[in-house]
């Protein structure tokens, strides 16, 4: 069909928002926000047995400079949202975040003075994963909805 | 006084008393620990005493409370540990609700300047020659004491700043 046709054998076309989209949503890195007891079940989900590697997320880096996810895991105090929020303002564009666990998306059982009621008070979160501690497959499943959500991006502005 | 206090802790009690005769206000056990309240003026040297003369060597803890009362509101409590004799002993004394005010005993024990910055940080209740009377968990601007009993469990909105959300510029 069209253009290809007039290629010949050993070229196929696509649009660029197909191929970014594709590189991006299987290279997302996480930038580890571990703050309490979901880091470790984070720490398990780069681990051997649910393996994130198998999503093209096993390189956690902990320079924001290199990351496109953050995975805030654990609750946030106000004290801890300023360096939460350095760090995310650090990490180069496009970016995600997922809240992990109940801490981080609604404060969970902090429901205090000291806690952050949910890290979407200053952080543009596009997953929320339920669970106290949420179980390293869960945390999976967030980071699938966040490579689904990056495949259906329009990355590239339209020539109007 | 009737209390079933084992001979060593009546032995120091008993001591206490006779020294510190205007000094201690009310002796009691609950749930199985001594509890002796004293005059605040008198906290200093009664914890002298107490570490020098009858090892308690080890300052556990010491804790603030906010007893909700008209007068004598606040009190400050001092857990003291004596290891050699496995012995433990409560100290109290009860402030007043306008400028809460008391002696440190960071003189008697150097572990106490933690534990008073906690009870400054969460019930206003000073400390008098305390070396570094700051606040510990809060930020430094924040003007409340959260846990006086009529702060709100989930504080008082904006008192104390978020990030802003848009990015730094620098």
């Amino acid at each position: 069909m069209g253009i290809e046709s007039a290629l010949g054998d050993g070229y196929f076309t696509t649009k660029i928002d197909s191929l970014t989209n594709w590189a991006r949503s299987n290279a997302a890195w996480p930038m580890p926000m571990g703050l309490a007891c979901c880091a470790i079940e984070m720490m398990a989900f780069a681990g051997p047995k649910y393996d994130a590697a198998r999503f093209g997320s096993e390189v956690m880096r902990f320079s924001p400079r290199q990351s496109d996810v953050m995975i805030v895991a654990g609750w946030v105090n106000y004290k801890m949202s300023h360096a939460i929020r350095r760090i995310w303002d650090q990490m180069p564009d496009p970016k995600w975040c997922i809240a992990m666990g109940a801490c981080a998306s609604t404060g969970g059982m902090h429901r205090c003075y000291g806690v952050v009621q949910g890290c979407d008070n200053f952080l543009p979160v596009d997953a929320y994963v339920s669970g106290c501690p949420p179980r390293p497959d869960a945390l999976l499943h967030a980071l699938m909805k966040i490579q689904d959500k990056i495949r259906t991006e329009h990355s590239v502005m339209l020539d109007t | 006084m009737n209390l079933e206090l084992s001979e060593n802790l009546r032995n120091v009690v008993d001591q206490l008393s006779e020294q510190f005769s205007d000094a201690l206000i009310d002796i009691y056990k609950s749930t199985g620990d001594t509890f002796i309240r004293v005059e605040p003026d008198h906290i200093v040297d009664i914890c002298k005493e107490l570490k020098e003369e009858y090892h308690f060597i080890y300052l556990a803890d010491i804790l603030g409370t906010d007893r909700f009362t008209s007068d004598e509101r606040f009190e400050v409590i001092y857990n003291l540990v004596s290891l050699r004799d496995r012995e433990r002993l409560f100290l109290k004394v009860w402030l007043e609700e306008e400028n809460p005010t008391v002696d440190s005993v960071t003189e008697v024990w150097e572990s106490a300047n933690w534990h008073e910055r906690q009870v400054y940080d969460m019930f206003g209740v000073t400390f008098n020659n305390h070396p570094d009377m700051r606040r510990i968990y809060m930020p430094e601007d924040f003007d409340y004491y959260p846990l006086r009993k009529e702060f709100p469990l989930l504080g008082i909105p904006g008192s104390i700043e978020l990030p802003s959300s848009t990015p730094d510029t620098e």
